[in-house]
């Protein structure tokens, strides 16, 4: 049985050959919160753009599949991509405020995805709006329509991000670090909404950041990422409880919690990360030798 | 490891290499043009009026790119006029530019009056129409290689002053500068040591540019007859002669326009290419 | 008491508010800090907290007198430097140094570490500059050669090792750090925490420190203040706080910290 997405030995380089993931496998039921968790510079974020065809031109994908419900998306065309994602994916960024055109009204930049790319009637766009701002909690959504990105705080422009990519009741969302530039107040609200949609609306997630809290707090399964690899993928509860990879022990030792102040921080040792690094090289090795 | 630092590796493009060549080779040719030169550039035969250039028919020996209506060698004309071209754009990019930089990076670092004065000053003369500005300058200077190079400068000081000033004002802003505050460095020294390193690849950049625009102002005042007497070559006075017989002698126009061309463009090439290695962070 | 390094007396600050700013006339006034005091004794390491906007860091940087105060009253190890002009300030700024959040924009890019390090010495009048930069190195786990090198060339945890030997290079009394962590991954954030944490003990320093990470400041702080939109609404000890939180913004401030365990109750 496939997968409802599933990522196959995927690998992508930079032009000059310095590889970024090393044959990645990932599978995600349908309506699995995934997280893709890792430290800057693993390739965490790589995977998302992969999967949305929006990996940065400096980027070349070596080998590998996509297989989303069944059909890989690195065999399509621009144009048959665009259909397939443009109706059946979407993305919450990281940054709220550079991810809305600072000249255009809220309302606007909701409805065009719709009314452009999915071809909606105006009228019916301009319903679906107020009812998922409605949902996302959004108070005085006339107000707010009418209002230009600036003229809203952080986390109401993350509310508005959200209810833009459930617009078109999307099977899967790609969120890349959504709460990484709030306040933590503000982020648990923001998380619980998330998890809310994404229950009532049985959307696959794919979960990308940096913090191992919000993962506990919001996701099933996760994949460790390190140096472009996935180093664990298992659920939360066996992670949290018992991680396998010396990586992801160190990764958790290293992380601070308020409520155990005793407990040493233990930095990522030289040894754990030399030890992967030799794996890397390895597996580098083999790969260039099988080109 | 996740955490490495980045090594940037940068070669001297081939960009680089075209637009610095060209420029060296003009450089040697104004310096040499009394050695190099087939002709006397102002010597009149009109025996030898528009011969074409050496590959056509009727060419005559040593003119290599033919000869105007007035029997004058061409390609001497380019040689001497590439002594007017580059003085210009030496002289009068560099003075704009030090001018322009000093009150841009005052007006930016001090702000408050400083600012005040200079942003206003630099908003009444931009309101000026600059080739209005320009030709009655000249008229009030008289014409001559001085007027010209002032002309420039008293214009295009503001453009300087712009781009320095918000450049300074965002490097202000950088916690590298609270940093020297907290240390306890005066002012004008945080301005000197600090701010002004990190602008200088910006006003290199807009200096080559001004070189070029410097060769093309002095280029458009010889068009107009403004530059200086019209008995020395000049790149402007040949392509503004070599109008009226464009029909007869298309070479008269056409060689000192490509000069001009691939001069002012290997200037901002060259701007281009400095920025890119004058960058140790490369943003 | 006697032992205080740092009194802040009823200390305001207030900036020009150009978006509300009238055509003809000048532009109302925006308060970022309200009336703040509390005292910071020797050898006690204080987490400063709150959300973005709460005006932490500007409270930072008016303690340093990096921002002018409109109100109230600084007193530096008894004496007020409120009102000192920069001249004056100037043999006082050695005893309080600052390591900054953004170790790319606080360390000049056109200076090599030896010079950023030792930029400051010299200005004190320090001897034997490069010895003390190879020492400030060596206490923050850098070897010598980096002297020769420039930030770009570093990587984010080492840049902030140079903010922070810079800081510790001309022996200060007081540090402030302002988030010095936010911008690292967990691994270098951790490594960076405890170098911290034992340059406090090794060098007996007195510490600010600016965060919005509660974990991170539990970790290394005696006392907290917390700081909501310009207003200081709670100053406790460190365990206290965690343990019996007085005010209802230091509770939600709390309650929202995702713990790294699946099994925390988060409603």
């Amino acid at each position: 049985m496939t997968a409802f997405l599933s990522i196959r030995n995927l690998s992508i380089s930079l032009q000059n050959g310095e590889r970024i993931l090393r044959s990645v496998n990932m599978e995600l039921a349908r309506g699995e919160v995934r997280g893709l968790v890792g430290e800057s510079g693993a390739g965490k974020s790589m995977i998302g753009k992969a999967i949305l065809g929006i990996l940065p031109r400096a980027l070349k994908i070596d080998e590998g599949e996509i297989l989303f419900q069944g059909k890989n998306l690195l065999n399509l065309n621009p144009r048959e991509l665009r259909k397939e994602i443009g109706a059946n994916a979407a993305l919450i960024p990281q940054d709220p405020l550079t991810a809305l055109n600072p000249s255009h009204r809220i309302g606007r930049q909701i409805t065009n995805r719709l009314v452009d790319i999915l071809g909606w009637s105006k009228g019916d766009a301009v319903k679906r709006t107020y009812d998922l701002l409605d949902e996302v909690r959004i108070p005085d959504p006339k107000r707010v329509i009418n209002s230009f990105p600036h003229e809203l705080s952080g986390g109401m422009r993350q509310r508005i991000l959200i209810a833009s990519a459930f617009a078109a009741e999307p099977k899967l969302i790609i969120a890349d670090e959504p709460t990484t530039a709030l306040d933590v107040t503000v982020q648990k609200q923001i998380l619980n909404l998330i998890g809310e949609m994404q229950s009532r609306h049985g959307t696959t997630l794919l979960f990308v950041t940096h913090d191992l809290g919000v993962v506990s707090k919001v996701c099933q399964s996760l994949s460790v990422l390190f140096l472009g690899k996935v180093i664990e993928d298992t659920n939360v509860f066996s992670f949290f409880d018992s991680p396998t990879h010396p990586y992801s022990k160190a990764l958790l030792a290293a992380t601070p919690k308020y409520t155990d102040p005793e407990s040493d921080l233990i930095p990522v040792s030289e040894e754990i990360l030399n030890s992967v690094k030799e794996e890397v090289v390895q597996l580098d090795l083999e790969w260039s030798n099988g080109r | 490891m996740v955490d490495t630092p980045r090594n940037i590796n940068r070669k001297i493009g081939l960009r680089m290499w075209l637009s610095g060549g060209w420029l060296l080779f003009l450089l040697l040719a104004t310096l040499f043009a009394p050695i190099i030169s087939p002709h006397d550039p102002l010597a009149q035969d009109l025996f030898a009026s528009r011969l074409p250039p050496f590959w056509m028919d009727g060419y005559e020996a040593t003119y290599y790119l033919g000869s105007d209506s007035l029997g004058r060698d061409v390609l001497s004309r380019i040689l001497y006029g590439a002594q007017i071209a580059l003085l210009v754009a030496l002289i009068a990019s560099t003075a704009t530019c030090v001018i322009g930089a000093t009150l841009g990076v005052l007006a930016g670092y001090y702000g408050g009056w400083v600012d005040l004065v200079i942003s206003r000053l630099v908003d009444i003369w931009m309101a000026f129409p600059p080739v209005l500005f320009a030709i009655l300058l000249i008229a009030v200077l008289g014409t001559g290689l001085t007027s010209i190079i002032i002309a420039i400068i008293v214009i295009d000081w503001t453009r300087f002053c712009r781009v320095i000033r918000a450049e300074t004002m965002s490097q202000s802003a950088m916690d590298y500068v609270a940093s020297a505050k907290a240390a306890g460095r005066a002012r004008f020294g945080i301005m000197i040591k600090e701010i002004v390193p990190n602008v200088l690849p910006t006003i290199v950049v807009l200096l080559t540019l001004e070189m070029g625009i410097a060769v093309i102002v002095e280029a458009i005042l010889s068009f107009v007859n403004l530059s200086i007497s019209t008995d020395f070559p000049t790149w402007g006075g040949m392509i503004s002669e070599g109008r009226t017989s464009v029909h007869q002698a298309w070479w008269v126009i056409v060689f000192p326009l490509i000069t001009l061309f691939l001069t002012v463009l290997s200037f901002s090439q060259l701007g281009e290419g400095l920025k890119d290695r004058f960058d140790p962070v490369l943003r | 008491m006697g032992d205080n390094i740092f009194e802040i007396q009823n200390l305001s600050v207030d900036v020009f508010d150009m978006a509300r700013k009238p055509i003809i006339g000048a532009a109302p006034r925006l308060e970022i800090l309200k009336d703040i005091t509390f005292n910071i004794q020797h050898r006690d390491v204080i987490g400063i907290v709150g959300g973005s906007g709460s005006g932490k860091s500007t409270l930072g940087r008016a303690m340093l007198r990096l921002i002018e105060p409109s109100g109230g009253k600084i007193v530096f190890e008894g004496k007020d430097i409120t009102d000192l002009n920069e001249s004056e300030l100037r043999p006082l700024r050695r005893k309080f140094q600052m390591i900054f959040q953004d170790p790319m924009s606080s360390l000049n890019p056109r200076h090599r570490v030896a010079a950023i390090i030792g930029g400051p010495l010299k200005l004190h009048g320090f001897a034997r500059v490069d010895f003390l930069i190879e020492e400030a190195l060596d206490h923050v786990g850098l070897p010598k050669s980096f002297k020769f090198r420039y930030p770009h060339e570093l990587s984010g945890g080492q840049r902030q090792r140079i903010g922070i030997a810079r800081a510790i290079a001309v022996k200060p009394n007081f540090i402030l750090a302002d988030e010095i962590v936010s911008g690292l991954d967990v691994s270098s954030q951790a490594k960076i925490l405890s170098l911290l944490q034992k340059l406090v003990i090794d060098l007996g320093l007195t510490l600010a420190f600016i965060s919005h990470d509660l974990s991170v400041v539990r970790r290394l702080s005696n006392k907290i203040i917390v700081l909501k939109e310009g207003t200081l609404i709670e100053s406790s000890l460190t365990n206290k706080l965690f343990e019996t939180p007085e005010h209802p913004y230091t509770e939600e401030l709390l309650a929202a910290i995702p713990l790294p365990d699946p099994g925390q109750v988060w409603e």
